[in-house]
């Protein structure tokens, strides 16, 4: 054997630039499956780790996974609001232990904000149950006061004492900015990895105040009440975007997403954000599995490539068996030579493969988490990798055995004389 | 018997699919140490012959007698190691395995046969040594040892392949038009050389070429067709 790895391996050295190119093929194609694997799985833990310890988040009756995605990951965006008194009557309700409100729509320069109470700093939880922690700072007390996420303070170069200008909307186009009531920072929250990171909060009534003379998404002419006036009216918020509520005892939050639901006042909706992700998946998977298979179909190219170069160079190397065989080889090392030869680029090529995989989350992992809060894991390969990985090695030796089977047929037919 | 180095008796061998036999020889010895030029024009079934010699085909009926050892009763794999233990190979051209240097084309028998690594070192300290003892008998000079094989000339090579052929001393070696790449004068050099050498290691030559001329090297001399039965000569 040592006979064959040694002779295997100059040979391929010989033949290095198509190994080489095939190599990478099978490296590439590897990255490519290993990557949307762990693209795939990062997302999810990603999202699930975004929202951890609220039991029901209540809103305007809709698409659950919408409310999901707007209250927690910010994203898209929902039609309704849920009006303050139902937040009281939410309150009230048997076993509820606390209710933090929300209110989204308005944004600092791409960035959401998310006016709630002090009680978010509090309540909200990520990751395995973690709490928030501020590295500077303090939270928002009075209005126009905000505490920034660390990636919004981090690329903004923002620090204490800054003043800064919230705009209506997401941001993105024509908005109007509330230019006239600036903010200052008074907190910076340490890194979470989920979109925390990327809001501006702020409290229910600075958000009130904010929007006082305003009138369907616009200032209204003529009215400016100027900032020191605003305190003198009643903040109280109107409406939320929704409210995330925890309770005693978990165990009962079937029966009040029944109350929820049959809210007598207004049509609104409990949901279970373990229940809502899963929908969300559900939603998700086909668009997985068609990136799946995609990749798998890459793969297959990359290994027919390789038993393809094996192949063709078969033909150039039987002068080569010939004289193996009659130095003594026998057609099982001919065919252990070839099999040595496609089972080391498939090995080589998917564990390079993976090594890019490794590399890529490295380098992209930080602009994943700046545009998108998505967290990319940069460890090890995960189960499910780990199984492609062997797949992908298992595929390419069985594959490699085509031309190792051809070169041991050639080898008997040939003897040592080839007939070329 | 051990002074018999070949013996065929009653050969048949016919290509599958072939009903006239390729070979069909009723007797052809040749003694051990014996050097014996077969002469046959292309396509008569010298590389038939070599291949049976050799192990890599059986007869169809008849014994192949090597070295007082039956090739017909050998399994295939038992076969291959036999060639490897004792039978040394020069073909026409293209005879060394282009990635590997001089010296390991040269050793490359060693890297299959125990035995012949064995006899080797029983020769030279390493292998090494007897690799370049062989290629200094054999008039190549040091520098060509390192450099790869596609750079040297067509007869540096058959030198090289000579010296790989009788490398850790094998009783046999067999050599297959291995003058026809070479021009007239260095045929003569050469066949000389690898007579000579295999009288000094005491190795049984048989040397089969189309060219009739070239039989003045050996001691014997005999044709393919003369050794074939009638019927399948005529």
């Amino acid at each position: 054997m040592k006979t064959l790895l040694g002779l295997a391996l100059r040979s391929a050295w010989n033949r290095r630039l198509t190994l080489g190119l095939t190599l990478a093929a099978v490296a590439l194609s590897s990255l490519l499956l290993l990557g949307v694997e762990r693209l795939r799985a990062d997302l999810r833990a990603s999202f699930a780790m975004s929202v951890s310890g609220v039991d029901l988040v209540v809103g305007a009756r809709g698409s659950p996974v919408q409310l999901m995605l707007y209250s927690v990951f910010r994203m898209g965006e929902v039609s309704q609001n849920m009006s303050w008194a139902s937040v009281q009557w939410l309150e009230q309700q048997p076993g509820v232990a606390w209710t933090v409100p929300v209110s989204l729509g308005d944004s600092h320069r791409g960035y959401p904000v998310l006016g709630t109470t002090p009680a978010y700093f509090d309540r909200f939880r990520y990751g395995d149950r973690r709490e928030l922690r501020l590295v500077a700072g303090r939270r928002f007390e009075g209005v126009f006061e905000a505490v920034l996420g660390a990636e919004v303070a981090e690329r903004l170069g923002y620090r204490l004492g800054e003043q800064i200008a919230l705009a209506h909307g997401s941001g993105e186009g024509p908005t109007a900015e509330h230019s006239d009531r600036p903010f200052v920072v008074v907190g910076i929250l340490g890194r979470t990895g989920t979109p925390v990171d990327r809001s501006v909060h702020v409290s229910l009534q600075s958000m009130q105040a904010l929007h006082l003379d305003w009138a369907g998404g616009a200032p209204i002419p003529g009215l400016a009440i100027p900032a020191p006036m605003l305190r003198k009216f009643d903040l109280t918020p109107k409406s939320v975007t929704a409210v995330f509520v925890g309770l005693d005892n978990r165990a009962a939050v079937f029966g009040l997403q029944r109350a929820v639901n049959g809210h007598g006042g207004e049509a609104l909706m409990g949901v279970l954000p373990g229940v809502a992700l899963d929908e969300l998946w559900q939603l998700v998977a086909v668009a997985e599995r068609y990136a799946q298979l995609v990749s798998l179909l890459v793969v297959a190219v990359g290994l027919t490539g390789l038993v393809a170069v094996i192949l063709a160079g078969l033909n150039e190397r039987r002068r080569e068996l010939a004289i193996l065989r009659s130095v003594g080889a026998r057609p099982l090392d001919i065919f252990a030579l070839l099999a040595l030869e496609g089972g080391t680029l498939s090995l080589a090529g998917s564990v390079l493969g993976a090594a890019l995989v490794w590399v890529l989350v490295l380098m992209l992992g930080p602009w994943l988490q700046a545009n998108y809060g998505l967290t990319l894991a940069s460890g090890p390969p995960g189960a499910t990798e780990w199984r492609l990985l062997a797949g992908i090695i298992a595929v390419g030796v069985a594959a490699g055995l085509l031309p190792s089977w051809r070169a041991y047929r050639l080898s008997l037919a040939d003897g040592m004389t080839p007939r070329l | 018997m051990a002074d018999t180095a070949v013996r065929l008796t009653d050969l048949r061998y016919a290509w599958p699919g072939q009903a006239r036999p390729c070979l069909d020889i009723e007797t052809f010895a040749v003694a051990a140490g014996e050097s014996v030029f077969v002469h046959g024009e292309s396509g008569s079934g010298k590389s038939t012959l070599l291949a049976l010699l050799g192990g890599v085909l059986l007869p169809q009926a008849g014994s192949v007698n090597i070295l007082g050892t039956e090739l017909t009763r050998l399994s295939a794999a038992a076969r291959d190691r036999f060639r490897a233990d004792h039978a040394g190979f020069v073909f026409q051209q293209f005879n060394l395995i282009p990635y590997l240097s001089v010296q390991d084309n040269v050793l490359l028998p060693c890297r299959f046969s125990a035995r012949r690594r064995g006899r080797a070192l029983s020769r030279s300290a390493t292998l090494a040594a007897e690799a370049r003892r062989l290629l200094a008998e054999l008039d190549l000079e040091e520098p060509l040892w390192r450099r790869p094989v596609t750079q040297l000339s067509v007869g540096q090579q058959q030198r090289v392949a000579a010296a790989r052929a009788l490398i850790g001393a094998p009783e046999l070696v067999i050599a297959d038009e291995p003058t026809s790449a070479l021009d007239a004068a260095r045929q003569a050099a050469f066949l000389d050389l690898l007579a000579r050498e295999c009288a000094l290691a005491g190795a049984t030559l048989i040397f089969v070429s189309h060219d009739a001329r070239l039989a003045s090297h050996c001691a014997r001399s005999v044709a393919l067709a003369d050794l074939q039965r009638q019927a399948v000569a005529a």
